[in-house]
């Protein structure tokens, strides 16, 4: 038996604890990682070797070692001397692990706080002893309040150049005290100290006998921080349905919060449906419980209905389950979030579409202030209502933050766009029930003799559009077809009149016409819609609600020199005159489609030509008997 | 709240004693259950959860087998996740031709002892040209047999996404790798369109052509890597046991002669030494270190008294600083 592995220091009764670091650079952030790194003798001697070297290079600390050198990571960040990431950084005592997550404190990479942020249970927040609170410290304490952090450490640094003064560090913690009494954190522990130094970092400071609290090392270890998610409901997201062979079906997935033991009821959150935990199977044998944290694989007592995205619930307390709820959100891209886009949302284990219908206000992350707003830029924080394609169970992320968190993704480029934690479901949703309607499309189609179908025309201004529909229109009629044409301009006189030409209205203009289109699909029509659509992403949830089939997306494709020339309605004339705010191709972008059904170069074809072709590729629409299947 | 008593003195099986201990114990006043779980119980439930979610979401996932001691641990956890169905994916290994005999023994009878399908995958171009790593540089020949090898290798099978054994203690530039790491259509990596990883909501979505590499032992030290094995009895390669092996001296380290390819320098001779392998890769690139830790518990011993890190022993490191990071840029693992 190893010395190494009795009681203190076994691996087994370690526990782990995940630590945001919040603060710059200037306040000597990397410089407290790399001496908390240091002191645990987390760093092997070669690296410390390249540290002595390194700080000859890059250092700032003149002949002592730059701790801050331990931390840094990229060679770009290197050079330009800030962290632009988020980092993990590991040390371990004999009490704990730690991973730290070590993430930038400027305003323009709040992103990346709010990433760090996520995983972790106790923050410290970096001020510096000479500049006392500033506005960046006021941000941090907002973000940690925001996603749910409890726990926090004011670590007064650089308390040395202060002359290691008691007032000054009073001063700093009652102002810190009195505004962060907002949040709702359950231990607030000031602690002065000295990175550079390693002053009540993991020993005690000869110089502030005054100070009687822990050293942070010591407070890392000792803090009871263990956030009961065992206590609460029990929640799993089934991630994965195990089905080795007929005889075997399992639900995996790891245990959100609460416990679970064989006998126990569990019901699928959504459709009620209940049963109870046969056994929880594991390699290492059955097992007599499983609790929050646990990757685990559950058996029923008997053949439920379940797969991936569902939520396993306690049959006591489930969860809440809607298509719309309240949350707040922090845009993480340098594309603009706009309400009425349609976005992907990953709630748990499942991921579905929806829009953001309402933007409440935003938050000023300096000031806490709510500001009106139509639109969020990066970093920029919002209280929104969201509406989903499909119902989710979820929790308040306050009452838990493994059901209450979700993601927002971009639909064309997949990017992650947002982090958000829901406040709480909008219940209306729950009764506004869709109407069963008896006579449906299959019946309006027989009878049209035709199938319905939207042929969204798009391109800039003047392209050729609205010519080449009317003539498609035109033939349609004359094929015996029932047609109607949603035209740009028409619309925005009647339905779409309260809309102008921001990003923010382009897309509810779009969402609207949508709508409208799928209307008249479903009531037999071939729709024609000529709009300008700029974007993908509208374009690509118009094509969705349409369904599969009913969607045909021309492109009008003219070079911006040929619609200038053009100019029909002498629109280009004054938007290169600065006339016109927001003009597609000028001011505004277009993106062009990536797979059309039909990429008419108008260059090339005349419209009637062009009516030609997109004719022919609609036989399908009048086929044979089963035209309404 | 925490256990009371030392199960150590149980020689086998022992720490696995103690997790259940902890699972079984219960406060009577509550009916709650004890919430303490060792780091080590948390950090295997993480990755079982990143292993299904990638069996979950992707077409068509493999898991990059190096056959090292992080290969072990990331296949054990692989086996964990899916009992009792097998994993649902292939095993790859990149065989440069270049790796210890005893690896390749290790490999085969890995495999065949879990009945996994084992896919391995050489640049027959580059070896057929005799690329190696005596007479084209650390640095060249890794790039060949390696990056290249691996980029061939999942075009070839049409991979969208690959477990990797990485670990962000390694190095300082894979302190910042996402856990899912999001690769181009020619496997590039490019720190600008990484994204952000927020709680436990993996955003696996990917374009055709596109890929991601998967790292589940992220958040696993060097040490946590060790303690695990030993908990969970898994087998590793002998190499990393102290015995006497033949290996020549060079710049102040020792390279074990593996086989008849081995150049000797001028002045070089074998001689026998009790060393052992803390990192393994292909042998003329892999240093030994001179040990007597033939047990696991002297390695742990041995690791948690060491002042270097296990990256010291390979050669490719030490081209020049930054060197991980612009291979990992290039595609290198």
């Amino acid at each position: 038996m190893s010395a190494l592995l009795c009681p203190e220091a076994s691996p087994a009764q370690r526990s782990l604890l995940r630590v945001l670091t919040c603060g710059s650079v200037d306040d000597g952030k990397s410089t407290l990682i790399g001496r908390l790194l240091f002191d645990t003798h987390s760093v092997p001697d070669d690296q410390i070797i390249t540290l002595a070297h390194d700080s000859k290079k890059y250092g700032t600390t003149g002949a002592d070692m730059d701790f801050a050198l331990l931390v840094d990571g990229l060679e770009a960040e290197r050079e330009q001397g800030i962290t632009i990431d988020v980092a993990y950084r590991f040390m371990g005592t004999k009490a704990r692990k730690f991973i730290i997550a070590d993430t930038p404190g400027h305003e323009q990479y709040t992103r990346n706080m709010v990433t760090g942020a996520s995983g972790a249970t106790l923050a410290i927040l970096l001020v510096d002893a000479r500049k006392g609170l500033q506005v960046q410290t006021r941000r941090h304490a907002f973000i940690c309040a925001l996603l749910g952090i409890k726990h926090i450490v004011l670590a007064v640094n650089k308390i040395d150049l202060m002359g290691y003064s008691q007032s000054v560090f009073e001063t700093i913690t009652s102002e810190f005290a009195a505004f962060s009494s907002r949040f709702n954190y359950q231990s607030v522990v000031a602690i002065p100290l000295s990175a550079r130094f390693g002053d009540n970092v993991a020993t005690s400071s000869a110089a502030m006998p005054w100070y009687q609290g822990p050293t942070l090392l010591a407070h890392l270890e000792a803090v009871e921080t263990a956030a009961d998610l065992a206590q609460l409901p029990f929640r799993m997201a089934v991630q994965w349905v195990n089905r080795p062979n007929l005889d075997f079906r399992g639900f995996s997935g790891t245990v959100g919060s609460g416990f679970v033991r064989p006998g126990d009821k569990v019901t699928v959150a959504g459709s009620g449906v209940t049963a109870r935990v046969a056994r929880i199977v594991s390699y290492d044998g059955d097992l007599p419980e499983a609790i929050a944290g646990d990757a685990i694989t559950l058996v029923l007592d008997t053949e439920i209905d379940a797969s991936r995205g569902d939520v396993l619930a306690a049959p006591a307390d489930l969860p809440e389950v809607s298509e719309q709820f309240a949350a707040d959100i922090v845009w993480m891209s340098d594309v603009p979030m706009l309400p009425g886009r349609s976005y992907l949302f990953r709630v748990g284990t499942r991921t579905v579409a929806g829009t953001i219908t309402k933007l409440k206000y935003q938050t000023d992350v300096n000031s806490f202030e709510h500001i009106a707003s139509n639109s969020l830029a990066l970093n920029e924080i919002a209280t929104v209502n969201i509406s989903l394609s499909a119902a989710v169970a979820f929790d308040p992320y306050d009452a838990n933050k493994r059901t209450g968190a979700f993601i927002m993704i971009d639909r064309v480029n997949n990017a992650t766009l947002a982090a958000g934690m829901i406040r709480f479901g909008l219940r209306r949703s729950t009764n506004v029930h869709r109407q069963v309607l008896t006579v449906d499309k299959a019946a309006r189609t027989a009878l049209n003799g035709h199938k319905p179908a939207i042929l969204w025309f798009t391109g800039l201004s003047g392209s050729g559009k609205s010519t080449i529909a009317n003539i498609v229109e035109a033939k349609l009629h004359a094929a015996g077809a029932h047609t109607y044409m949603l035209d740009g301009d028409n619309v925005r006189h009647g339905l779409n009149r309260d809309l102008g030409f921001t990003d923010t209205d382009r897309v509810e203009n779009i969402r609207r016409v949508a709508e409208v289109a799928k209307l008249f699909a479903d009531a037999g029509l071939i729709v024609l819609v000529s709009f300008i659509s700029p974007f993908r992403a509208e374009r690509q949830m118009a094509r969705e609600l349409a369904g599969p089939g009913q969607f045909f997306e021309v492109f009008v494709d003219t070079p911006i020199d040929i619609c200038r020339q053009r100019d029909p309605k002498g629109l280009y004339k004054k938007a290169d005159a600065g006339q016109i705010a927001n003009f597609t191709g000028i001011t505004s972008p277009y993106e062009p489609p990536e797979a059309p059904e039909f990429h008419v170069l108008t260059a090339q074809n005349t419209p009637e030509q062009t009516a030609q072709v997109i004719i022919a590729g609609l036989g399908g629409l009048f086929a044979g008997p089963d035209a309404g299947a | 709240m925490y256990g009371q008593t030392c199960l150590w003195n149980n020689q086998a099986g022992f720490a696995i004693d103690v997790a259940f201990d902890h699972m079984r114990a219960v406060n009577t006043m509550t009916n709650l259950p004890l919430r303490h779980r060792s780091h080590l119980h948390q950090l295997e439930a993480e990755s079982i959860e990143i292993i299904r979610e990638v069996a979950a979401e992707f077409r068509n996932p493999v898991m990059l087998y190096s056959i090292g001691k992080d290969s072990a641990v990331m296949l054990h956890l692989a086996i964990k996740a899916f009992y009792p169905s097998k994993p649902p994916f292939p095993l790859l290994h990149i065989d440069t031709t270049w790796k210890f005999q005893e690896m390749i023994k290790f490999r085969d009878a890995t495999a065949k002892r879990l009945g996994l399908e084992l896919l391995v995958h050489t640049n027959e171009e580059a070896r057929a040209a005799g690329i190696n790593p005596f007479d084209h540089g650390a640095s060249n020949y890794t790039n060949i047999m390696k990056t290249e090898a691996l980029k061939q290798a999942l075009n070839k099978f049409g991979f969208d996404a690959a477990f990797g054994g990485a670990r962000r203690d390694e190095e300082k530039s894979r302190a910042k790798e996402r856990i899912f790491s999001f690769r181009t259509s020619n496997h590039g990596w490019d720190p600008k369109v990484q994204r952000p990883e927020l709680w436990r909501l993996f955003n696996t979505r990917i374009a055709p052509g596109e890929s991601i590499r998967v790292f589940p032992l992220s958040n696993w030290t060097e040490a946590d890597i060790w303690q695990y094995i030993a908990q969970e009895s898994i087998p590793i390669v002998p190499l990393y046991y102290a015995a006497l092996r033949p290996v020549v001296e060079r710049r102040g380290q020792f390279i074990m002669v593996d086989d008849t390819r081995f150049k000797f320098l001028p002045g070089e001779a074998v001689q026998q030494r009790l060393v052992r392998f803390r990192t393994l890769g292909c042998y003329p690139l892999t240093a030994a270190v001179e040990s007597d830790a033939d047990t696991l518990d002297k390695i742990i011993d041995e690791m948690l008294a060491a002042r270097t890190s296990e990256r010291s022993g390979r050669l490719i490191d030490h081209d020049e600083s930054g060197a991980m990071e612009k291979k990992k840029r290039e595609g290198y693992f």
